[in-house]
Order: structure tokens, then sequence, then C-alpha cells
């Protein structure tokens, strides 16, 4: 079986391991095989996150730069940032609600222009998907599921061989219980907006 | 019941490395489990510890690595099969018990777990701790993938009894947190007690009795590389000329290379996962028909060194590389990409590599570095030592956990730093050779951990410094284990005691002891400058619970704050204070509701007043 490899980066607290988490299960229903890492510890004091998952017939667990089939951003500064990880064909979905760094707060450093950011990444990989995650999240009722709404648009993009339907079963088993509708309109919700 | 405990067979599950480490671990029947805990092996022990309290396993949180072995090594050796779980440095803090404990053995299995962290994804050091094997000459096994960890584990026990003598078992940080299926396979009921029999001349290391220990250590390494040798861990794949030497996660790199490279019929591979004592036979047989050796490790070249050794004696005359300016380093980690075009180099094969984006066009972008949380009561306390010493020249030596973030600036609390329990050490070497005031920071867990002996000998050779134990009640860097300071029946567990910090302090006799409650900013403030003007000696415990973990346990009680309109726009609070919730809108200062605490400490440092909580 082809690999198909997938970069997600967050920032701490984004809830970007549940989605790999979601995803991973999704792909264990189907048979697919799957391996994925993610870095603990430190990155979680509001650092950056980054999970990588390989799908199909591969033992690595992490991608190397320029390696990303396909790339998820859960916020727009650090799609940039780890941009390396992309080649020119790679898939890119971006969250456009952005979540500016202390640091700029402070004055070192400016955030750069949403729009900028999105014609600097159209113009170096294959196709770029932009939404609102953050406000289709609140639009299905919780500001948290936007990792859920960002799985949504990632099975949209239809590169995964991964079905809708494997990762909402997967998101009834393993979200918690009183968010498993909301997650499930999140989900449609990102789905619909690619 | 937990998801380890679920006794199926054949089930498949997605788990973590370190899932997979500890289920391993209950199939084989593990007793004694104990911890000191430490990024990257510690969601082992949190799963040791969360099984324990719904099974026979018993599990605790030692208050540090030597303890935590010693107390494995007498479980082991009153015949129960124990482990024992740290990080690579934590080895360090056990060696002087692990080494000696070759020479006495075990009746029971005993592994020792060592989690290393190449590229220092949360370390001091990336150390390499197969060298432990050489120095301590005890067994090392080496799994390539959270599946084979999970199984090994079994094996890790079996060997540990068969030799009688502890077996070390190291990972490394892809390794613990990677994630894969894996099969479950059958639970083995522990036995949970045993009995010790007396025999003190195989048992007390006085020099007589170790120098009979010592060459029964030898005899068991010659046992260990016969078995190493014929070990189904230390496995051959594929067939060819060119021989790849690779143990690990870089045999994950090297395998998905010879696949992607089409190098079937061309390269041949040697698994090496027993890595002490290194397989001699079957290196000599690997090496003898291969054009051209090259050897994937990451960290040290530990193997390489070995396969030149046995080469050389095999009288083998082709090229064996491994580190090398051109091929690979002793630094950080591999990566695929990496491994695939180092064997396309060294076996000369075509290769086209995937050209990452340009990024050259790209602006400076701001920096995300991990800050304390919001609200988090360390950040008040640096504040308050901060005001309290402005104009002073000051050391400020810092310890290991959330508080080490606070060395960034605003705050700049952290000035020194090389292992746990150094704050307190180095502050009194600071104070002795220094003009300087000495004010060391230190967390509650540390402090336990190795910060007391510091302590005593300030007290004892009398140091000129104030030493601060940011008691936070928990040991929160690592994911909010517990630690001896904590009221354990508050976190609705029975059975602990309890070790009140401040008693310690007391007993040990520091002459000027204060407890301060940090979000009291003023109060702080004033018990920091009394505490550095005293001549000696002084400790403030600065008590405050950890705020991520009041936040996930629901007890915060402080509403959040805004930024009225009486704000000047000074921005003492974001320049001093550093606080994560803060940001600026349209040239206006404003606190993320969501994020903050209610901790009132930017309040109380407005001059205008203007911070105010809502309603
Ligand atoms: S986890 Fe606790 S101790 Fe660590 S930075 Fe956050 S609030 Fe502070």
């Amino acid at each position: 079986m082809d690999t198909t490899r997938l970069i997600i980066v967050a920032v701490g607290g984004q809830g970007n391991l549940l989605s790999s988490r979601v995803l991973g299960e999704a792909a264990c229903r189907l048979d697919i095989p799957v391996r994925m890492s993610e870095i603990h510890g430190m990155a979680q004091r509001g650092g950056v996150v980054e999970s990588a998952m390989v799908f199909g017939d591969a033992q690595s667990t992490i991608i190397s730069d320029g390696e990303a089939d396909l790339f998820l951003a859960f916020e727009p500064l650090e799609a940039l940032r780890a941009l390396n990880r992309c080649n020119s064909k790679t898939i890119v979905i971006t969250n456009t609600s952005s979540l500016p760094p202390f640091t700029a707060a402070i004055g070192k450093g400016t955030y750069p222009d949403i729009e900028a950011i999105k014609q600097l990444i159209k113009e170096k990989v294959g196709r770029l998907i932009t939404l609102d995650a953050n406000a289709l999240a609140r639009e299905a009722g919780n500001e948290l599921s936007v990792n859920i709404v960002l799985l949504g648009a990632l099975i949209k993009a239809d590169v995964l061989p991964i079905t809708a339907d494997s990762v909402k079963d997967a998101i009834r088993e393993t979200t918690k219980a009183a968010f498993v509708e909301t997650n499930l309109k999140a989900f449609d919700l990102g789905f619909a907006a690619v | 019941m937990h998801k380890l405990l679920i006794d199926q067979p054949g089930a498949k599950k997605l788990l973590l490395g370190n899932e997979a480490i500890a289920r391993g671990a209950i199939e084989a029947g593990l007793a004694f489990a104990s911890t000191y805990p430490g990024t990257p092996s510690s969601e082992i022990s949190l799963n040791f510890f969360q099984v324990s309290r719904e099974s026979d396993l018993y599990f605790e949180y030692s208050t540090n690595e030597k303890v935590a072995l010693e107390v494995a090594a007498a479980a082991a050796n009153a015949g129960v099969r124990s482990m024992c779980v740290m990080k690579h440095v934590g080895v360090n803090v056990a060696a002087d018990a692990l080494m000696t404990l070759a020479y006495v053995g075990v009746r029971g299995g005993l592994v020792i777990l060592t989690a290393d962290d190449p590229y220092m994804f949360s370390s001091q050091n990336e150390q390499d701790n197969r060298y432990y094997g050489k120095l301590s000459g005890l067994p090392i096994l080496e799994p390539s993938s959270a599946e084979e960890a999970m199984e090994m584990m079994g094996y890790a026990f079996e060997l540990s009894e068969q030799l009688a003598e502890p077996v070390i078992f190291r990972t490394t940080t892809r390794l613990n947190h990677s994630t894969a299926p894996v099969v479950f396979g059958k639970i083995t009921k522990p036995v949970t007690s045993g009995d010790f029999t007396k025999d003190p001349f195989n048992y007390v290391t006085v020099p007589a009795v170790s120098r009979k220990l010592h060459i029964k250590l030898l005899k068991n390494i010659e046992k260990a590389e016969a078995l190493a040798d014929a070990s189904a861990y230390n496995f051959i794949e594929g067939s060819g000329n060119f021989g790849v030497i690779c143990n690990g996660v870089s045999y994950n790199y090297v395998a998905d290379a010879v696949g992607d490279l089409e190098l079937d019929g061309k390269v041949k591979i040697l698994r090496i996962g027993f890595s002490h004592p290194m397989p001699g036979s079957l290196i000599k047989s690997f090496v003898k028909d291969c054009e051209k050796v090259l050897v994937v490790e990451e960290g040290e070249p530990y193997m390489e060194e070995a396969v030149k050794a046995f080469a050389q004696e095999a009288g083998y005359t082709g090229s064996i590389k491994g580190k090398a300016p051109e091929l690979f380093s002793r630094l950080f980690e591999f990566d695929p990409a990496m491994v695939r075009a180092n064997i396309a180099k060294y076996f000369n094969i075509p290769y086209d590599p995937e050209t990452p984006v340009d990024l050259s066009d790209i602006p400076e972008l701001p920096q995300r570095p991990p800050n304390l949380c919001a609200g988090c009561s360390h950040r008040a306390t640096f504040y308050a030592v901060n005001r309290a010493t402005e104009g002073m020249e000051t050391i400020h030596p810092t310890d290991i956990g959330c508080y080490t973030l606070g060395f960034l600036p605003p705050l700049s609390a952290g000035d020194f730093l090389i292992c746990m329990g150094s704050s307190v050490s180095t502050g009194c070497g600071f104070a002795q050779t220094t003009d300087k005031k000495v004010i060391s920071y230190i967390g509650d867990s540390t402090f336990f951990h190795s910060g007391i002996p510091g302590l005593i000998n300030a007290v004892f050779n009398n140091h000129d410094m104030t030493l601060i134990i940011l008691d936070n009640s928990t040991t929160a860097m690592t994911g909010h284990q517990p630690n001896p300071g904590v009221d354990m029946e508050a976190l609705n567990f029975d059975g602990f005691g309890r070790v009140s910090v401040e008693s310690v302090v007391r007993g040990i006799g520091v002459p000027h002891v204060s407890v301060i409650r940090p979000y009291n900013v003023k109060k702080s403030i004033a018990a920091v400058k009394e505490a550095i003007s005293h001549k000696g000696v002084s400790v403030i415990i600065a008590q405050q619970a950890c705020t991520l973990l009041e936040r996930s346990m629901k007890k915060l009680v402080g509403k959040p704050f805004y930024v009225s309109d009486k704000c000047k726009n000074h921005r003492n609070c974001i320049n001093d204070l550093g606080c994560p919730a803060f940001y600026v809108e349209n040239e206006k200062v404003r606190i993320n509701a969501g994020l903050c605490s209610g901790c009132g400490v930017c309040a109380q440092i407005c001059p205008e007043r203007a911070i105010l909580p809502l309603k």
C-alpha cells in the first residue's frame, strides 16, 4: 500500500493530539496501517505542538522536511513557520483564525498579515485550502472543537484513504460523551467548508 | 477497567509506545514498579499508577531515581518481578545503586527502563545510555517500535531471571511517543509477595564479597554475549553485498530506505535489539561477505566501535563507517530522508531527494517559545524577587521543572542549571566565590528529589544564600505526578503519608525561614527583602497550587480580569510579567478571559489600578 504522510502543527492547547488520535482510530477501523508520533513535554506550555502520521506501508513514525503529502495547520503563523515540511506538491489546509504568540504582544516581532500568509503558502505548494475553523467551531457550539472542524476539512480534501464515516465512528468512540454531538457537527461543518 | 488491563489476547489497540511498554510489563506479570517521573518516560509510570489502583500491581512514585532503583532492587531480591522507570539522566542519579546491583544481581526479574532523549526535546543533555551497559556489565535490550517494545518486555523479564541480574531496557523519545496498533497478548497474574533468605556473603558488598561478585559478573557477561549472538532480536533481513547495521528507531528509517531506494538484493540489514553485550560472532559473520558496511545509530558510535573491533579480529578489510562528517552525526535525531540520503551516498546509489519549499522569502516570524501558564504562581514569585532586588546584582541558580521556563525575559529568573537539585549546591559555590547576591529557585518535587542534601550543605558550611522553594504541590512539568509533599487524601488517594517542606527546612536548621503566598505581591516583596538581608542561609517557601492542575480539577476560584478604560498604556503588566493571557489589540492592552485564571497579580502591579475582575 502506498504511503501518505500527514503533518499536523498546532499551538499547545489547541487539541491536535486528540485529532491525530481520532484519525488513527479511524484508520485502524479500516485496517489501514498507521503510525504516528508526537512531541509532548515542554512544547505543551503554549509552544508549538507537532504530530506526524504515516498511513500505509512504512515503519518510520516521523516525516522529514519536504516529505509531507498533506499538511494541516491549526494556526496560520505556525503553518508558515513549518512550511519546510512541504514540497511543491503538498496539499496544505490551514485554519485562518490566528493566535498571536506572546512575543508579538511584547513587541518582539510582528504577526504577519493573514492574506500575506495565504499568498506565500499558495505560491509554494500544490494546493491550499483555508477555512476559519474557529468560526465553524463556534457555530457547532464549542470553540474547542476547532480540531474536529479541521479533521472534517482534511477528510474532504480526499487524499487520505479514510472515510468520513470511519472518522465519525472514531469521534463517537474517542471523544468525551458530552461533546460527541458538537464534535460531529463540527466535523460536518469542516467537511462542508472545503 | 483500565485499557491496559483488558485481558483479551488478540485484541488490536492503538497504543502510545509508553502504553505498549506498560502493557508488555503487565502481560509479563509485573508485580512491583517504581519511578521518578521524567519525560519521555512519564506515561509508562502514569499508566502503572492508574493500573495499580485497580489491580495487584504495587506502584510507587519514589523520591528520586536512586531511591526508586534501590526499592525495586530489594523487591526483585525478594523474588518478585519488578521494574524501575526513569529518563536517561535519571540513570545518572541511580548509577551508584546500579553499578553494585550489577554485582549483587536479582532473583525475580528486574527491568530498568531508561528513556533517552536524542535532540533533547525535554532534557538538559542527550547522553547515550547504552554506555551504561558497558559501564555496569548489564544486558541492554532496545526495541524499534511500540509493538516490538511490548513483546520484548516479556523477554526482558525472562532474560533478567535467566542471568539473575537486572536488564536495561533502552528506548528513545521517538519510540516512547510514537503510536501504533499493537496486538494484546495474555496477562500473566503477578506474584506479589516473595521472601528474602539471608546470605550475607553474597549480598553484603564488603570488598571480599565484591571481589567474588565481580568474577560472577564477568562470567555473566560471557553468557549474555552468547545469548546476544543467538537472539531473535539481533536479526538479519534481506540480502546483498552491502551491509547496514542499525538499532532502535534507526532501523525503521533503514528498512523504509531499502524499500524507497529499491535496494532489494543489494543491501542486507543487521538489526541489533540486544545491544549489550554486542553479538560478536554474529557481527563477524555478517560483515564477512559485505563489500562495505554502514552503521546507522543515533547518538554515540556505540555499535560502530564494537563492529570495528570485531571486524578487525575477524580480519575484515572493507570499509565500515557510521559517524563521519559526510555521513551521520552524533548530534540530535535522525530522520527517514537523512538515512535514505546517507545510504544512497555511501553505497553509490542514485537518489533524487524531495526538495522542501524555499522559505528564503518568508519574513521573520515572531517566536512562540513555551511559557509559564497564565496565572502560574511561579511568575508571581519571580516578579516579587525581581522587584525586591531592583538595583542589586544577583545570581539565580535554577532547577528542573516548569519554573525553568522563567529564565526567559521578562522574568529572567534563571542563570545557571546543570541537573536536578543543582540550584542549591551551585548556589553555595557562587555565594562563596562572588560578591553577588545568590537567590536560588527549586520546585517542591525537585527539592525532595535532590535539593535536601544541598540545603544541609548550605547550613553546615554557612553559605550566604537564599533558596526559594516554589511549592505548587505537584510535579507539574512531567504531567502532575504527586510528590512527598502532596496531600494525597485531598486528591482522593488513601494510604499515603505526607512530608511538609517547611518541617524539613526547619528540621535542617535553616536560620531564616518564611512562607509566602505569591499572589499577594506586596507581602511577597517584603518577605524577599527580609530574607535576602539575612546573612547566611535563608529559605522562602512560596506556596500556591499549580494553576493548570487546579484548572483541570475545576478548582480555580478567581474570576478572570479585564483591562478597563483607566488603562494609560504603561504596559507594566505585559512587560514585567510576560503572562500569556495578555494580548494587544489596536494598541490597547487586553486580557483573554478564557486564559486568565484570576490570580490578580497584574491588577496589583498596575499603577492606574486599571485591571479589574469581570463581574
Ligand atoms: S503547569 Fe502549573 S507549574 Fe507549570 S507553568 Fe503551568 S501553572 Fe505553572
